[in-house]
């Protein structure tokens, strides 16, 4: 794994000799091949150009961290327990930050790391903690978007951080929960954050998933007597768990339900005149509660961008299809390609179902315009998000940053919340002096019956800004205060860290604030878990 | 908060293209029917004028208060909807290019026939030309003649800019066949005194919102609601504003953009129809015989017209940090909601600022100058010695340099200045043997000689078109003017004592001229600047010292603003001293001009200007805005109650002393309690001391 990157070290986007941009490595479906589009979209989007290039730095300079703040007594007397833990420097930078841009770019105060193996483990280092005042950082997959990793500037005391991501087994059952994170997230960090997952439609969100959390906290180990599908006994103590964000203790154990493996998948896609049409489809669907596992519907932007990420053809019969395919959408459906949008779709279930529900979703579609585009296009917007983290670092090479958020909504502000949120981000790159037009783009990612998520990706050429961090953070500010003045969530599944903890108060009001901080003083009085998320 | 900076830079006259210079040289036939092909707003629809009003009749929101309608008063859903599509078709435009072109060659010719020139800012055209393809735009022009109403689309016709659908009153919709085609050029039409008439305001806001929503096409309103009588600014009026910035408060648009228009004319083609008008006599009801007849006005010389397009402004832009947008979160947003009193003083506030740039990019004619001289000497130097020529134009002159030194945009032709805007202006007055005299309408060697009364209306109809002229140049001087009568009256030169006079006239005179609420400070501030920057006055920073060489400017600005006291006092007395309680507009107007014609007879009364019912309503809404005057809700006669017993209300404590004392500090009264507090001491002193509201024996 990557210390400066996304993913596996060996899964990569570069330019090869010939200027054409190869994913390197044999783990996806994208992997080995050449992709000829990316270049021309990468220059006409941002501006970038191959000559302009910043290398990041590849070697960790152990003497550039921080020298990390030791508590000798509680070091010692936990090495006895025998639990493994390094301070190795890498390691550390390593665990003390997500996948938020600024935390590539910043150092760690961290001290040591623990790799925790089972309940008794965590139970033993929480207590030591407890004892001799050690702030404890739960890590997870590490896969954190607001900055719920970063060390709090203001901690002074050792900061040991637990890394929990080697309990998961491989189970071999099928939860059903896929983040787009799912290869590096772990099932502790999916609870503390109310994680979401793709096939949400199907298997629910975690919140819907999950029977049975054990969690260590300063006050000892929470859990319900029983695993009794639903019960009425006051507020779901679980609720005070999914979405702690680490605040309260560690998750060591989880129940979740468990599904067998779907007999028969498939992939599909719609493509709709404009993106009104596209959304009015979405929101027909959720209203006759057909939403197959997944329906994903991107933008003009967006689509172009999944253009531009087309492998190479190796046939000239295909090349020939595709050419048909454009000419018949563009020309004698007379749909305009600066206009039209895609929504991408997964179906799973036994297979007589899954092609009675597909005719049903396409029917609908019909109704707005939409024309089927084939299983290939569905399966390439799926791959799209597994490949696009690695993506942003080749952006990095070539003065792109950029960055995705989330937000829910309902419905009747979908539009209305994408297009100001674009426009917004367009602005503000503008005003505050990004030299190129930035991508600004946005997909619906989930339909539920009372609204959707939304998907915001930007992205910019920072080329002559002589501060881009700090302008690419006022924008994503800007942004996300224009997403609340729309009536959009201040998250719907990433979580508020420390990035977004400023808008909690106005968010859940006053009162809402004050319960979830008795809750804190109560579960963890000395602030032992002093990540400081959330509140 | 600076807002200055967001008025338009003053434009020279080099900036300004003559748009008729063109059309004199080419057919009007060829300029009508040339390719129209100009770039609309991005997002905006492909749908006809039937597509909108389907989509206003299908709206989620219309449907939702026929329903509402429909259980308050007993009837049918079907039948209030049906009620709701025939308001529609009285109100809603039907623009189409084949009338567009016919406007345009109508009104080429004659506009050619009435004016000399029609000047156009292109720096501003090519701005608006920006703004149409990135956002909603909202045309905002002041409004001081009919013949400005199809000005803009003229303009925007010539040069290739989608046109824009206009609100306009009803009267002009019965018109017959001038209304069906004022329709088709783009008029939405709106009927007066909608008062409390739910479906109508329904149908109204959201035939308007959807307007702005989908860009359809640029919407002009008038901010001031209506014509000018005065030619002076009209306190803007909300109900338009409301529903034209909804959609950006409600999110339903990523911005709107505001584009303030001045339009300044030499010469008003209706002038002498406004003095009579504002005398009493009753207007003439807009018909299309009357046009007919109104065609003599054509054979005469208005001399030029500008038309100032001001710098786009962004609504988002100007309303950042000052509202919270997330109040509509919680109820579906096609659903009626009242905003909050934060997004209606945001309302109010960006209305003011509308009206105010309009004001700064209004240009200023030497006619105007001369008007506020003419009007600063006695009247029977007017009427019968005449006033020295020589002198006037010195003093003109001196003028010119005093609004350069305040920032006015002037309209100064290079040659032959004085004369020839005599010469214009030759019905209002005429140039004889080294001295100007006023001219008065009628026959002098009439039969019946007038009575003193008729000789009165006579010589106020005369000079209340001096006036109106004059208000063209007076937003230059108020802010100065009212601190050099706040120095006048208190003597003071206590800069905070002076701040707090300057306060309460600002208070007391906010229905009169423009203030932008909540900038008493900054325009204090302006106002002493600018007094320093001419020479008038030395600011330290506890004092303001006047100079000597600033006194003629200080009494040149004091005077200007002396009639408004005096009329503003003079209304006050009669209020407190007529017995009754409750009265109606209908009595009270003709009331205040029988008393102010005795006083002026009686050499007591100095001003005509009391005798323009524009004053009167002006005063009476400030009493009211005071709390001093209610009117009666249920009334269909404009009742108004003067605030005694609303006073006893409140408390016995005020009412004893409202009774106790002298008329002329119950008037003080009745302004805002917290006011009164601050003021008391400092007015009961110098009021009586200075005698501002001296007590008729």
């Amino acid at each position: 794994m990557k210390w400066n990157g996304w993913g596996y070290s060996d899964s990569k986007f570069l330019y090869n000799k010939k200027g054409q941009a190869e994913f390197t490595g044999k783990r996806y479906r994208l992997s080995g091949m050449i992709i000829p589009g990316l270049r021309e979209w990468m220059e006409s989007t941002f501006g970038a150009n191959l000559q302009h290039k910043t290398p990041a730095a590849p070697i960790l300079n152990s003497s550039a961290v921080q020298p990390p703040t030791l508590n000798e007594a509680f070091l010692k007397e936990l090495k006895s327990t025998g639990i493994p833990f390094s301070h190795d420097a890498e390691d550390r930078v390593f665990r003390s930050h997500g996948k938020a841009e600024k935390s590539l770019l910043m150092s760690t105060k961290q001290s040591s790391m623990f790799f925790a193996d089972c309940h008794n483990d965590v139970v033993k280092i929480v207590e030591l903690a407890c004892k001799h005042n050690v702030c404890l950082m739960p890590y997870g997959g590490g896969t954190s978007v607001s900055s719920a990793l970063e060390c709090p500037p203001e901690e002074t005391r050792s900061i040991v951080s637990l890394d929990t991501s080697q309990m998961l087994n491989e189970s071999g059952y099928c939860t059903g929960h896929e983040p787009d994170s799912m290869e590096f997230s772990s099932l502790g960090g999916w609870v503390a954050t109310r994680a979401s997952g793709m096939k949400k439609n199907i298997y629910g969100n975690i919140e819907d998933l999950v029977v049975h959390i054990k969690m260590v906290t300063p006050q000892g180990v929470i859990e319900k007597s029983c695993q009794g599908p639903r019960m009425s006994t006051g507020p779901d103590v679980h609720h005070f768990i999914m979405g702690s964000e680490g605040t309260l203790g560690v998750v060591t154990e989880v129940t979740m339900k468990i599904r067998p493996m779907p007999e028969y998948q498939k992939y599909g896609s719609v493509v709709f005149p404009n993106f009104e049409m596209g959304v009015a489809c979405l929101r027909e669907v959720a209203r006759q509660r057909c939403a197959p596992a997944s329906i994903r519907l991107m933008d003009n932007e967006q689509f172009k961008f999944g253009h531009a990420l087309k492998p190479q053809v190796s046939s000239i019969f295909t090349s020939f299809l595709d050419g048909l395919k454009k000419f018949y959408i563009t020309k004698f459906k007379g749909f305009d390609p600066n206009r039209l949008c895609v929504a991408t779709l997964l179906f799973e279930g036994d297979r007589e179902k899954v092609l009675q529900h597909e005719k049903q979703v396409y029917d609908i579609a019909a109704k707005f315009g939409g024309l089927a585009a084939g299983e290939d296009n569905g399966q390439r917007g799926y791959m799209l998000t597994f490949v696009i983290a690695y993506l942003r670092d080749l952006g990095m090479d070539y003065y792109v940053i950029g960055e995705s958020f989330e937000t829910s909504v309902p419905w009747d502000r979908v539009l209305d919340i994408c297009r100001n949120v674009k426009a917004r981000i367009v602005r503000e790159c503008k005003d505050k002096g990004v030299q190129f037009p930035p991508l600004s783009t946005c997909r619906v990612t989930q339909t539920y019956d009372a609204g959707a998520c939304v998907y915001f990706y930007f992205a910019f050429n920072y080329r002559g800004l002589s501060d881009p961090v700090h302008v690419y953070e006022q924008v994503e500010h800007a942004a996300r205060e224009e997403i609340l003045a729309n009536g959009g969530s201040l998250s719907h599944h990433h979580g508020v860290g420390k990035l977004r903890k400023e808008w909690m108060r106005e968010t859940i009001s006053s009162v809402g604030m004050g319960m979830l901080k008795s809750v804190k003083d109560y579960v963890d009085p000395n602030n032992i878990f002093g990540n400081r998320n959330l509140l | 908060q600076n807002n200055l900076a967001l008025y338009p830079r003053h434009l020279d006259e080099e900036e300004f293209t003559d748009i008729l210079e063109e059309r004199r040289r080419t057919t009007d036939l060829g300029y009508a029917l040339r390719t129209f092909n100009p770039q609309p707003y991005k997002g905006a629809p492909s749908g006809s004028t039937s597509d909108l009003k389907k989509a206003v009749l299908e709206s989620q929101y219309l449907r939702y208060i026929a329903k509402e309608i429909a259980l308050e008063t007993g009837s049918s859903v079907e039948k209030v909807r049906q009620e709701a599509r025939g308001i529609l078709e009285e109100m809603s435009h039907n623009l189409q290019l084949g009338f567009i072109r016919l406007m345009g060659y109508t009104v080429s010719k004659v506009f050619k026939r009435l004016f000399r020139s029609i000047y156009v800012n292109m720096e501003g055209l090519n701005m608006l030309q920006q703004a149409i393809q990135e956002s909603p735009v909202i045309l905002m022009p002041n409004h001081r003649s009919y013949v400005d109403f199809l000005i803009v689309s003229f303009i925007l016709f010539t040069y290739d800019i989608p046109i824009p659908v206009i609100a306009a009153g009803i009267p002009l919709a019965s018109m017959k066949v001038v209304g069906e085609i004022l329709r088709r050029s783009g008029a939405f039409f709106i009927r007066r005194a909608i008062g409390s008439d739910k479906l109508y305001w329904a149908v109204l806001s959201e035939y308007v919102r959807t307007i702005v929503r989908t860009g359809c096409a640029p919407l002009e309103f008038y901010v001031e609601g209506f014509r000018s009588r005065t030619l002076k600014s009209v306190v803007p009026k909300l109900g338009m504003m409301d529903m034209v910035l909804e959609p950006y408060f409600k999110g339903e648009v990523f911005d709107i953009t505001l584009v303030p228009i001045s339009i300044s004319y030499d010469r008003v083609v209706e002038e002498s129809l406004l003095a009579l008008e504002l005398l009493g006599v009753p207007k003439p009801k807009e018909s299309t015989t009357g046009l007919f007849k109104a065609s003599r006005v054509l054979q005469e010389d208005y001399g030029c017209m500008h038309v100032n397009f001001g710098r786009p402004l962004s609504v988002r832009q100007l309303c950042e940090g000052k509202i919270n947008r997330s109040e509509y979160n919680l109820i579906p947003r096609d659903l009626p909601q009242r905003p909050s009193t934060e997004i209606q003083d945001c309302v109010n506030w960006l209305a003011h600022l509308i009206v105010r740039t309009q004001e700064e990019g209004s240009l200023i004619s030497p006619w105007s100058l001369m008007a506020c001289l003419l009007l600063q000497a006695p009247i029977t130097t007017l009427t019968e010695e005449g006033l020295q020529w020589h002198g006037l134009t010195e003093k003109t002159l001196w003028l010119r340099k005093l609004v350069l030194d305040f920032r006015g945009c002037l309209n100064w032709p290079d040659s032959d200045v004085m004369s020839s805007t005599v010469a214009l202006h030759h019905s209002i007055v005429h140039h004889k043997a080294g001295r100007v005299y006023l001219v008065q309408d009628g026959d002098p060697a009439s039969q019946d000689p007038l009575s003193p009364e008729e000789g009165v209306m006579r010589t106020a109809a005369a000079v209340l078109m001096l006036v109106s002229y004059r208000n063209q140049a007076l937003h230059v001087f108020v802010r100065p003017g009212i601190l050099a009568t706040a120095i006048h009256i208190t003597k003071s030169t206590q800069k905070d004592e002076l701040f707090s006079f300057f306060c309460f006239l600002r208070d007391v005179f906010s229905n009169e001229f423009i203030f932008i609420p909540g900038r008493a400070s900054q325009d204090f501030d302006e106002a002493c600047s600018l007094l320093q920057k001419c020479g008038a006055v030395h600011m330290s920073q506890q004092e303001v010292t006047v100079l000597e060489t600033g006194l003629e400017v200080l009494s040149f600005l004091q005077k200007l603003l002396q009639p408004f006291l005096d009329s503003y006092q003079l209304i006050f007395r009669y209020l407190c001293e007529n017995g009754a309680h409750v009265f109606t507009e209908k009595q009270f107007l003709p009331a205040v001009q029988n008393l102010a014609t005795k006083l002026i007879l009686s050499g007591d009364l100095h001003t005509f200007e009391v005798l323009s019912s524009d004053t009167q309503k002006n005063v009476l809404a400030a009493l009211r805005r005071l709390e001093a005057v209610t009117k009666l809700r249920a009334s269909q006669q404009n009742e108004y109650k003067v605030n005694k017993a609303a006073v006893r209300r409140t408390g016995d404590i005020l009412c004893k002393i409202i009774c106790d004392i002298p008329v002329k500090i119950k008037l003080l009264f009745c302004v805002r309690l917290e006011n009164f507090v601050l003021f008391f001491t400092l007015l009961y002193l110098k009021m009586i001391r200075l005698q501002l509201f001296t007590t008729p024996a």
